[in-house]
């Protein structure tokens, strides 16, 4: 058994090659079936085939029929250990563009569900999905927003939890204004209401999300019927006052404004029950919190490096286990031949508690030098021990029998 | 070493960890083992109490103390003990790891404790307003929490989102909700507290206006239902008169 990684990802790779060799779900799962043994992971960042026991000019080749060109220089190959960090680092998250993306366990757990893998890759998913799962309950790397949207979106949970059922009325129809808008959506939010200086424009980004399109001049009379308010307009000036806000609320009303020159009025910051942030607060929050990512990460690197190490013992231990269970098949062979001897000199009743002794007595002399084994297997020693007792026991002869 | 001995320590070695674990994210997880052991102990050292007393033996002010913390970390155990609530953790756990030492001082974690007052009363009674006070305690601690998170994103803290808090309408709800547990538990307790001096007769004392006054403001915060700061400041508001009632009067009320 060997664990073999041939891929490429956005480290080395341009975006023209990665297009290349990225294939859907079932084509990863039909390209690692027609290698053998092989899990194939392949998505917009990364394609990577893992497998055991095939060389790796068979995988290359495999990888450069996709790409229709060499891939000498560009993919990397990784064995045992090493491919093994790698997957947990995936995994984990910690080698995606933005760390700590959630995206990537899901798809590492879709690529080794699309194929039956054999003993090794299957342990080392298994543990690459438990090392991506206890990254992300034991760290933060995850919960941070890495955009300037996706920070408003969360701002506005920090104020009303869930956001479903919250109204939101969008100024402007710009890019920036819709991504922030999408990203309220995607929480639950409703995007109630979509004012723009042309209404035409406004009533297209509305129908997309099921609201009702107005002018500017119509955004204060509504204030009083929405929870959130993103503006991203180029008007010259404020499109908002903090006049124009209700006085007498029950709950409070969050405001981010995309735009530059700012759209809403700096006061409105002042009133109670409201809340204002700029395009300059969401990417001090933002690099703050990739800052956070960060640190994060670290912690992340040790315990992947921890799961590393359990790999390592895993698979060393493997190296003695055939030693072991010779070991324990002579010595029971033998136990088995001196109780034939007994047949017909010992009663039933006899016979049943020297059985039970002789085991209890081969099981005890056995545990001491199957643990110390397992142990000398993870300190590198494993072979020459697993060598002492074959030899010692005559186990060789057995083997090359 | 007796058993009492045996249970506290462990209690407040529970509490004390989790006072300072819960400083920092990567020992959350162990300080809420903290409160979980601490707890376990203290219950048991209750129950040994309760076991050992020829009546009911939290009628002493540091015996009533020492009720009041295994309500508060109780309470705190079902809502408060989430990874994010871990600063709600911060506020209660220290509070309640040097109460549960001052009752240890007030001789209150003791066993073989005598009362003249009989078992029933003193269940219904100090239980009940116990139990609402511990209630007051932990609305009041998440009421500091709203009030915190609010200005951080009045002012736009930048680490707003890396040192995250439960949204300000998670804290507002379960402040109401928490006030709207206690106080019915407060009013049971006030009102066996009421029957039986109407029994034996005896004067209403500065402890029962205080008592009472706290009564109102919660009551008046459930009727009202304030949202924003302004419910967080009457929640706090109700917890300083909690505060008079417990410590500054509790002693005399029961010689």
């Amino acid at each position: 058994m060997t664990l073999t990684l041939v891929g490429l990802s956005h480290h080395v790779a341009p975006v023209e090659l990665r297009e290349r060799v990225t294939v859907d779900l079932a084509g990863a799962a039909r390209l690692a079936r027609s290698l053998g043994d092989a899990v194939c992971l392949s998505t917009c960042n990364r394609t990577e085939l893992y497998v055991d026991g095939i060389p790796d000019g068979a995988v290359l080749a495999a990888l450069e029929e996709l790409a229709g060109e060499s891939l000498a220089g560009v993919a990397y190959r990784l064995h045992e250990d090493a491919a093994a960090l790698h997957l947990f680092r995936v995994a984990a998250g910690l080698d995606s563009l933005v760390p700590g993306e959630g995206e990537i366990l899901g798809q590492v757990r879709a690529a080794y569900e699309s194929v039956e893998a054999g003993a090794l890759l299957d342990h080392v998913f298994r543990q690459a999905l438990a090392v991506g799962k206890r990254v992300r309950t034991e760290t933060a790397i995850g919960e941070s927003p890495a955009s300037v949207s996706s920070a408003a979106a969360a701002l506005a949970g920090q104020v009303f939890g869930d956001l479903t059922g919250r109204r939101v009325l969008l100024i402007g129809a710009g890019r920036i204004g819709e991504l922030a808008a999408s990203n309220l959506a995607s929480r639950g939010a409703e995007i109630a209401f979509v004012a723009n200086r042309t209404l035409e424009t406004a009533r297209e980004l509305a129908h997309r999300f099921g609201g009702q399109a107005l002018t500017l001049d119509e955004t204060a009379a509504r204030l009083g019927e929405v929870d959130v308010v993103v503006s991203s307009t180029s008007a010259p000036g404020p499109v908002l006052h903090a006049s124009d806000v209700p006085a007498k609320r029950r709950t409070p009303l969050f405001f981010i404004d995309i735009a530059v020159p700012r759209d809403l009025d700096s006061e409105i910051a002042r009133l109670d029950g409201c809340f204002l942030y700029d395009i300059d607060d969401l990417e001090a929050v933002v690099a703050e919190t990739l800052a956070g990512r960060r640190a994060e990460a670290e912690r992340a690197e040790e315990l992947v490096a921890e799961e590393a190490d359990r790999f390592r013992a895993w698979r060393a231990s493997l190296d003695v286990v055939p030693a072991i269970a010779s070991l324990r098949a002579r010595a029971e062979e033998i136990r088995n031949a001196e109780l034939a001897k007994l047949k017909g000199r010992v009663s039933d009743d006899e016979r049943r508690t020297i059985e039970s002794v002789t085991s209890q007595i081969l099981n005890k002399l056995l545990h001491l030098p199957t643990i110390r084994m397992k142990e000398a297997a993870v300190s590198a020693d494993g072979a020459a021990y697993a060598d002492a007792v074959r030899h010692l026991f005559g186990l060789e002869d057995e083997a090359k029998s | 070493m007796t058993v009492v001995e045996a249970l506290f320590w462990p209690a407040l070695l529970g509490y004390g960890e989790a006072a300072v674990a819960y400083a920092s994210a990567r020992t959350s997880r162990a300080a809420t083992w903290g409160v979980r052991i601490g707890w376990i102990a203290q219950t048991a050292l209750l129950a040994v109490q309760a076991e050992r007393a020829d009546s009911f033996p939290w009628s002493s002010w540091a015996g009533s103390l020492n009720l009041f913390v295994w309500f508060v970390v109780g309470a705190y155990l079902i809502w408060g003990c989430r990874p994010r609530f871990r600063l709600l953790g911060l506020a209660v756990m220290p509070l309640a790891a040097a109460l549960f030492l001052i009752a240890r001082i007030g001789g209150g974690t003791g066993a073989g404790a005598k009362s003249g007052y009989g078992n029933l009363f003193l269940v219904l009674h100090v239980g009940f307003v116990l139990a609402a006070f511990a209630g007051f305690t932990l609305a009041a601690a998440l009421a500091g929490l709203y009030l915190w998170e609010e200005g951080r994103l009045k002012r736009r803290a930048a680490d707003i989102l890396r040192l995250r808090l439960p949204p300000l309408a998670s804290l507002e709800r379960l402040t109401w909700r928490t006030i709207g547990v206690s106080l019915p538990l407060l009013t049971l307790g006030l009102a066996a507290g009421i029957v039986r001096q109407r029994q034996r007769g005896g004067s209403f004392d500065a402890l029962e206006g205080v008592t009472v006054v706290t009564w109102l403001v919660y009551g008046g915060f459930l009727v009202l239902r304030p949202t924003g700061r302004r419910a967080a400041y009457l929640a706090l508001g109700g917890f300083a008169l909690v505060i008079v009632a417990r410590l500054a009067l509790a002693g005399s009320h029961f010689t």
